[in-house]
């Protein structure tokens, strides 16, 4: 025990003594909560569209006033031709074409059938997607709207109609920034504890220190304690600044038990850093350990849930991301932030990371060699 | 006269290469032995087997008493070791160093306070004591690495190449740290190039090509080789390696 207090005596001495790198740790979450869920946002506005307009008719302006009164499209160009429109998709102006065709009022009137043409510009995928989905339900909207005008309402309507009204439990706005954040946090918390751990160990390896370490009768597991304690102390420090920016910048507190989560997050910066300090013990160089800690670092992420639902992702990706401890905290961080989870909900969560954490760092313990 | 140091047929292969070859030696207590050769003859591979930091491909070697092999840790506990590259803590302080190793060494705190007292007033470094090793001279920081390496007063010291890159005056100095050593009783294992320093040495092994051609104390290697200086010796041996230096 003696061994490892000079150990944690050292190693909090260099870190602190690191300028740059305790500016980063504290500014880094900070700055990136800030910008990020402004910016990390699933709501497609300012759809660019062309409108191609035929029919010089009230119902034509109807339509065109409707869609540019909902708030996501913005229009672009106002075309008598069609190939006029395709020049402002090609040249990136417009997302979207909606062709609106000649005697479409008349058509409509007399014989209670048209057809509108919408063209997409596909190139960004998921603008394309809501874009043509939102144009549709206008139209759809603007169909039902002249149909109440025709018609009176009546209570032996010709056609059943299924009216659906969804609720949207612990998200009832279905703010982003609410879904956001507590998944951001989580991320930061890895990438900072993942790389500053994986940096650690090949540092001294690269400095020549380790030499003077290994001549030394320390034992193994001590020095891998205390390379451990310093950086979950930090993982600590940054979850908490990163909580605070949550709460004071965005008003979001957690649901659940505020113990719980720091609670999963002791477990988890175990796993997380037992996992860095194995690259450490990997590599040589620093600039390998960096790559490598990126490699994990980009399949984590994007594997996580943050961005796409692992429930959507084909069967071979979900077993991948059950090895990806980023996806559990991702998790639990929603579950016990929005939901108020408790216990008995993440304990799974927790046995999963739980046994990263013993996997990681015995496996650092073993390959971290005194002797070549 | 008691041996610290035995090895026998003591051999290192990278692969194809062989840095140490089936070397053969003793170093009894209390002695100054150099370990002389070129740049790449095998030297620092040899130190490193002995120091527990690289297992031997063959070979027996008991240092302090025990086995290279399966007594590493152990070894470990009794020697002190500075390496060719500089390896103490350039972020921390002279202070900060010593108690860092101190506290690895197992020392205790009283004992610490008392060591690194002496220390920075032996080294002349008292005012020094607060600023970190980084912004020390090189000729300093060798001579601090020289004290953390016997801090915990081990039985044997290895130094590879300790005064390299370091002025003639730091050089005489640091020898009297050296010899500081030996008179109470510590083993000095060292490496060097300075055939001056090569005359301090009660015995000297010289390496070519990974092999120990030449062992004995420095006056009888010049009588045997029939030449009046240590420098002539090297050349003569020196000039028979084959293998490029690095």
């Amino acid at each position: 025990m003696r061994t490892i207090r000079f150990l944690l005596e050292k190693e909090f001495r260099q870190i602190f003594r690191n300028k740059t790198l305790v500016a980063m740790i504290m500014v880094v979450p900070v700055v990136q909560l800030l910008i990020l869920p402004l910016a990390a946002n699933y709501e497609v506005k300012n759809i660019n569209i062309s409108i191609v307009n035929h029919d010089n008719s009230d119902y034509a302006r109807h339509l065109i006033t409707r869609i540019t009164a909902s708030g996501y499209f913005r229009l672009t160009s106002l075309n008598t031709t069609f190939d006029e429109a395709l020049a402002h998709i090609e040249s990136d102006e417009a997302d979207l074409i909606l062709k609106i065709p000649r005697n479409f009022e008349k058509n409509l009137v007399r014989e209670n059938k048209q057809k509108l043409f919408v063209a997409v510009n596909a190139i960004n995928g998921v603008k394309a997607n809501l874009g043509g989905a939102y144009l549709a339900t206008i139209i759809r909207d603007f169909n039902q709207d002249l149909m109440l005008e025709w018609f009176q309402p009546s209570r032996t309507s010709q056609q059943p109609v299924i009216a659906v009204t969804p609720t949207n439990w612990y998200n009832p706005y279905l703010n982003y920034r609410l879904f956001m954040v507590p998944g951001i946090l989580a991320i930061l918390v890895t990438m900072i504890g993942g790389y500053l751990s994986a940096l650690n160990i090949v540092k001294e390896k690269e400095v020549g220190t380790i030499e003077q370490i290994n001549v030394t009768p320390i034992r193994k597991h001590h020095f891998i304690v205390g390379k451990l304690i310093p950086f979950w102390v930090l993982g600590m420090v940054v979850f908490t600044l990163g909580l605070l920016v949550g709460w004071l910048a965005y008003g979001i507190t957690p649901e659940g038990n505020l113990g719980l989560l720091y609670g999963f997050l002791a477990l988890y910066l175990l796993a997380v850093l037992g996992l860095g300090l194995l690259i450490s013990t990997y590599t040589d160089t620093q600039q390998q350990a960096m790559f490598i800690a990126f490699f994990f670092m980009m399949i984590f992420i994007l594997m996580s849930g943050l961005f796409t639902s692992i429930d959507s992702m084909p069967s071979w990706a979900k077993v991948i991301s059950r090895l990806n401890p980023v996806s559990y905290f991702i998790d639990v961080m929603r579950m016990v932030v929005l939901k108020g989870s408790g216990l008995a909900d993440i304990i799974p969560h927790m046995g999963a990371v739980f046994v990263f954490a013993i996997v990681f760092n015995t496996w650092a313990i073993v390959n971290y060699r005194k002797t070549s | 006269m008691e041996a610290v140091i035995k090895t026998d047929k003591l051999t290192k292969r990278f692969g194809d290469f062989i840095a140490t070859n089936n070397i053969t030696f003793e170093v009894y207590a209390g002695e100054i032995f150099g370990f002389l050769g070129a740049n790449g003859a095998g030297k620092t591979t040899a130190m490193r087997m002995l120091t527990g930091l690289s297992t031997p491909s063959s070979g027996s070697a008991t240092v302090a008493g025990f086995d290279v092999y399966r007594e590493t840790e152990r070894i470990k506990k009794n020697i002190g070791y500075m390496s060719q590259k500089f390896s103490l803590y350039e972020d921390l302080t002279v202070m900060e160093n010593i108690r860092f190793f101190g506290g690895i060494y197992g020392l205790s705190d009283k004992a610490i306070k008392e060591k690194s007292d002496m220390l920075v007033e032996q080294l002349g470094l008292a005012s020094e004591k607060k600023k970190l090793v980084g912004a020390l001279p090189l000729g300093w920081k060798q001579k601090l690495s020289f004290s953390v390496a016997v801090l915990h007063d081990p039985k044997i010291v290895f130094l590879d190449e300790p005064t390299g890159g370091v002025d003639p005056l730091t050089r005489r100095q640091f020898w009297d740290l050296i010899y500081a050593a030996t008179s109470r009783g510590v083993t000095v294992f060292v490496t060097t190039h300075y055939m001056d320093e090569a005359e301090y040495c009660n015995r000297i092994s010289i390496m070519v090509d990974g092999s120990i051609k030449a062992l004995d104390t420095p006056y009888n290697l010049k009588r045997e080789f029939g030449v009046g200086s240590m420098d002539e010796v090297f050349y003569k041996l020196a000039r028979e390696a084959r293998r490029s230096a690095d």
